[in-house]
């Protein structure tokens, strides 16, 4: 018996190989159309997206270009991968409407990597054997860093919406339209200091996330030079992000005023929540990962009334309005800051691809060279941030905004 | 008889040896005429991870008989044992090559290490309760070095459990390990030839542990520990031996896989208790103490995600009824009397044509 | 007055745990199987009153009945299709089934409530109370949780002294073969511990959504491997033990996140384990079992 499923799983093993040979043999003439997987892949990924999936998927004809996004669209990280899979969607599908970038049709397909590094260069591996010839990725930290390093001895183009760890753009050929984790929590801690809003501060971060540990030591180490007294650190772990009534204690003993929040809006919905039934009302303060608050299904907004956040983008804003109105009509929920950052980074490429001129059927290498000038040339108004630029070394050069939630829209400051 | 049976294991060996090699020869020949993708060529090292994972889990669950699901931890600590080595001798070992190779040991050595360390007080327990210890074990290892800082300076090394800024560097100095991000930027060495060999090595390791004298004894404990004792083998001695031997595999497949990517982090998709069952489902599925179905069902279902990719949402969904649905056929009684009612009637079909055959 | 506080929310996590424990060590003290998919039915119970109360705009009351109803199906369908087929094969294969079925019903939740987080509206309506002049103060949830915690324990311990069919239970947990001689229907025994289990896992779900409202399709993983761990802690298989495993292991959690470290809570609460175990190999009420040669 035992051999018959050893023989069973050897044919199982035999077939995948021949799959992957088969897959391997249609990449090279990838260029003819793709084979019938990757074009079902590309069929579904608009649908799942939800819908009008004609115009994109008609763009799927000849000549377009095809633009790879690579985010955690199942797994507890999904929320982040799925807005910035719509968000991508939303602009390649805006930019087909209006002619495309210099009359080139864009065509998209999302890959799921589950927040797990491995399966990010999985996931890539995939998109080259489909043909991009940029990216759009990683979502997350960890797996943009292992990403960014395949991507740069491919030499391929790499724009990420939201990896913000330092060394997430590190090699030379890739870019991002979020802020560096530090620069954040510099920011955050100087608007602190020089508004006065407070000068006993508590810190509740996700210390199992690169994104929340890296804020939180930008903004401890410069809390110091602005005066501010950090009276509780209190750190949690993603395998316990749904208890902080130890955290939200200690910050309300040590007379906190300010409690600052360097987390996403899922954790600190929840947050809010306990500390209104603890009667603990300090001004709560977060960074770009708070936004969405508002969005949470179900969250009384009432919770949030005088949260302050830095953030580029926000859903109330007179800019950002055709954009949330598009995004909820075609996904059918709040767009949040993942979703606004794909945007940008669509539109970023489109940028590129105008400016740089490059033939729409070039190979990526050659894409990539030619986006690497093109890159730092560009100005476009996106909406995290209007005249947005680019240095060499790929960070974008825009101002974050303070926001106040007031009778539960954002109030600029 | 006696040399029947060992001429028979002998080909059963060799089966599994030539079924890698074999499989190293076609993807060379493939890739040489670039027919392999690159989906494919990038899941090379991670097949030979895993498949040296099955095997050296196989080493505790299949033939020590004990259930262990902290697999993952001993990857863990192996990774950056190695990983770590990897950056603080960049100065003294300018070869990438060499210093893979010194982590491999390094990182093999310190996990077995470890394998013993835990397994003293821990092989005394049974069953489930040795499971739950060994999964606890497994996020202690994560928790802990997630929240483990050290860097170096002209002065010597320094640690934190804190965050960077105690660390107290010098400028100039040098953050090795950083706390939830771990240890970025180790060199991508791991190449598919390189854990081709490995996994060979591992091969060699527990196939010619379980065939010796050694391995009779491990076996013995796992049928019937009592009768074992009886006739005076050291329980504790071949117990740890075995678990030790698996572990430093383990560690071995950690350094490989912190060689393989460009970020290495403790997150709980990576080390945590989800990854050791994988790795425990590879085994189940390919067969207790199978050693050849380990490694199948590693490459299997290592790239059954992966081919699955043309699902797009349902994907894991469609993963998930694969799993149930192969245990159902593999295990269930049921199952198992259907299949060997139909094979009788295959076989019986065959006898009945070649009897008419014959007559004919 | 700080360590009452902590000390006390300890114990409301304990007592989840607990309840979550309770459907772990029934399953397996009469299946003897480890049954990894609980955790996921919490979370199916979470988005049946989710869906009732906050979408549908029902009575709390009505949504816990639907989550008690719905998990009982569900676990009661699971149990015959992909755990009954197993019986007689390894532990070990039944095991990887649950896996199997964990991420099944993961992954539907996914696919039908999407990935984003639900803030989960309280169900409990009881006013939480304020002492020592308002500087302790205990969370509605809180009273609930542990009341409810008690009422369970003591329920399910005389149901199971005292009923035909607990009495079956814990005959097929003894010795199953006897029991199928004395004429107690295995299967029908084994279908009902899922039952209960499932059932009080909407209970646990009811109460885990309430006090920390945030609603995933992962919301059950972690408390059910912590639970599980309760379970172990207290001794496997027993009753009592799931209570003092469950409220051990809630209050351990929340004072070392207090005053050791927040980020090394599990490793602490995971290393007591160990310790435990090391010194009663069966856990804290478990029974000795004597090898017989």
């Amino acid at each position: 018996m035992k051999k018959l499923i050893t023989l069973g799983l050897t044919a199982a093993m035999v077939a995948s190989l021949t799959a992957c040979g088969g897959n391997g043999g249609d990449a090279t003439t990838a260029a003819a159309g793709g084979d019938a997987t990757t074009a079902a892949a590309g069929g579904d990924t608009t649908t799942a997206a939800g819908g009008a999936s004609a115009d994109n998927s008609g763009a799927g004809a000849e000549g377009a270009f095809k633009i790879g996004v690579i985010g955690p669209l199942t797994g507890p990280a999904a929320a982040y991968g799925i807005a910035v899979q719509n968000g991508a969607d939303l602009a390649v599908k805006e930019i087909n409407a209006a002619g495309g970038a210099n009359g080139v049709m864009l065509e998209m397909n999302a890959q799921d990597d589950e927040h797990d590094p491995q399966k990010s260069v999985n996931a890539y591996n995939t998109l080259k054997d489909w043909g991009a010839q940029a990216i759009v990725g990683s979502t997350t930290s960890d797996p943009c860093i292992a990403v960014a390093a395949e991507t740069s001895n491919d030499n391929m183009f790499q724009i990420t919406p939201s990896g913000s760890a330092v060394e997430c753009v590190a090699p030379e050929n890739v870019f991002r339209v979020c802020f560096a984790d530090p620069d954040q929590g510099t920011a955050s801690a100087v608007y602190i200091g020089e508004n006065k809003l407070a000068t006993k501060i508590a810190v509740i971060y996700d210390s199992s996330t690169t994104y929340s540990s890296g804020i939180r030591e930008a903004f401890v180490k410069e809390a110091a030079n602005q005066g501010l007294e950090v009276v509780a650190d209190e750190a949690f772990t993603a395998d316990n992000a749904t208890d902080f009534s130890v955290q939200l204690d200690k910050a309300k003993e040590a007379g906190a005023e300010l409690v600052f929040l360097p987390i996403y809006y899922q954790e600190a919905s929840v947050i809010l929540k306990q500390a209104s039934d603890k009667d603990f009302a300090p001004i709560f303060f977060g960074c770009d990962g708070m936004d969405g608050i508002l969005t949470v299904k179900n969250f009384d907004t009432a919770l949030a009334e005088g949260l302050m956040l830095l953030t580029p983008f926000s859903t109330t804003e007179e800019s950002s309005k055709a954009f949330t109105e598009a995004y909820v009509a075609a996904y059918g929920i709040e767009p949040n800051q993942f979703a606004a950052d794909s945007y940008d980074a669509v539109y970023a490429i489109k940028a590129a691809l105008e400016k740089s001129g490059v033939a729409a059927d070039a190979d990526f290498s050659t894409v990539c060279d030619a986006f690497k000038t093109a890159m730092t040339e560009i100005t476009i108004d996106g909406l995290t941030g209007e005249g947005m630029t680019w240095n060499a070394a790929g960070e974008p050069d825009k101002a974050p905004k303070a926001v106040k939630i007031v009778n539960g829209v954002y109030e600029m400051q | 008889m006696v040399k029947g049976k060992k001429n028979k294991l002998l080909i059963q060996n060799s089966i599994t040896y030539a079924m890698v090699i074999l499989f190293w020869a076609v993807i060379q020949g493939l890739s040489a005429g670039g027919h392999v993708s690159s989906l494919m060529k990038g899941l090379l090292v991670p097949l030979c991870i895993y498949a040296i994972l099955a095997v050296s889990l196989n080493l505790t669950v299949g033939i020590l008989g004990e259930l262990s699901l902290g697999h993952a931890g001993f990857m863990c600590v192996g990774a950056f044992s190695g990983a770590f080595f990897t950056k603080c001798a960049e100065s003294m070992i300018p070869s990438v090559g060499l210093r893979f190779f010194f982590a491999l040991v390094l990182g093999a050595a310190v996990t077995g290490v470890f394998g013993i360390l835990i397994g003293i007080p821990v092989l005394r327990l049974k069953g489930d309760y040795l499971a739950i210890v060994t999964l606890a074990f497994g996020e202690i290892i994560k928790n802990l070095i997630n929240v483990m800082f050290i860097g170096r300076d002209s002065r010597g090394f320094h640690f934190s459990i804190k965050d960077s800024l105690s660390l107290g560097l010098e400028d100039g100095g040098e953050v090795i390990v950083k706390g939830a991000q771990g240890i970025t930027g180790t060199p991508r060495a791991a190449t598919f030839t390189i854990g081709i060999l490995l996994l060979l090595l591992t091969l060699v390791i527990v196939l010619n542990l379980i065939n010796s004298r050694t391995g009779r004894a491990i076996m013995s404990i796992r049928d019937n520990r009592i009768a074992a004792e009886s006739i005076g083998i050291n329980i504790t001695k071949y117990k740890l031996m075995a678990f030790s031997i698996s572990a430093a595999l383990a560690g071995m497949a950690g350094v490989l896989y912190a060689h393989s990517l460009a970020t290495l982090a403790a997150t709980s998709a990576n080390f945590g208790y989800n990854k050791s069952i994988m790795i425990l489902v590879f085994v189940v599925l390919g067969g207790l103490g199978n050693i050849r179905g380990s490694v199948i069902a590693a490459i299997v279902l290592t790239a059954l995600p992966e081919l699955l990719r043309g699902l797009n949402d349902y994907r894991m969904l469609i993963y998930a009824i694969v799993l149930i649905v192969m245990m159902l056929f593999n295990s269930s009684p049921k199952a198992i009397e259907m299949r060997s009612v139909m094979m009788e009637r295959l076989k019986g079909k065959k006898a009945g044509s070649e009897s008419a055959a014959k007559e004919a | 007055m700080s360590f009452l506080s902590y000390l006390i929310s300890g114990i409301s996590l304990g007592s989840i745990y607990a309840i979550i424990a309770l459907g772990y060590t029934m399953v397996y003290g009469i299946a003897r199987m480890l049954n990894f998919a609980h955790g996921d039915i919490i979370m199916v119970g979470g988005f049946a009153i989710f869906t009732m109360v906050s979408t549908l705009g029902m009575a709390p009351m009505v949504g816990i009945l639907t989550a008690i109803v719905v998990c009982t199906v569900l676990g009661v369908t699971i149990e015959f299709v992909a755990y009954r087929p197993l019986r007689g094969a390894s532990s070990l294969a039944v095991l990887i089934t649950a896996i199997g079925v964990s991420y099944l019903l993961q992954n539907l939740a996914l696919l039908i409530f999407g990935s984003n987080a639900r803030q989960f509206t309280s169900v409990v309506t009881v006013p939480g109370l304020k002492l020592a002049g308002g500087r302790l103060s205990i969370s509605g949830e809180t009273i609930v949780t542990i009341v409810v915690c008690i009422v369970i324990m003591a329920g399910l311990t005389g149901f199971i002294n005292k009923t035909k069919v607990g009495q079956a239970m814990l005959a097929v947990s003894e010795d199953r073969g006897a029991a199928t001689l004395m004429g107690i229907n295995v299967n029908r025994t084994i279908a009902i511990t899922f039952a209960i289990g499932s059932a009080l896992a909407a209970i646990a779900g009811a109460l885990l959504c309430s006090t920390y409202p945030s609603l995933t399709p992962y919301t059950g993983s972690m408390p059910g491997i912590k639970a599980f761990v309760a379970a172990v802690f207290g001794g496997i298989g027993s009753i009592p033990g799931a209570l003092i495993g469950g409220i051990i292991l809630g209050v351990v959690e929340n004072l070392s996140k207090a005053y050791i470290s927040s980020q090394l809570s599990d490793a602490i609460v995971f290393s007591l384990l160990i310790i435990i175990l090391l010194v009663r190999p069966t856990g804290i009420l478990g029974k000795k079992i004597n090898e017989k040669v």
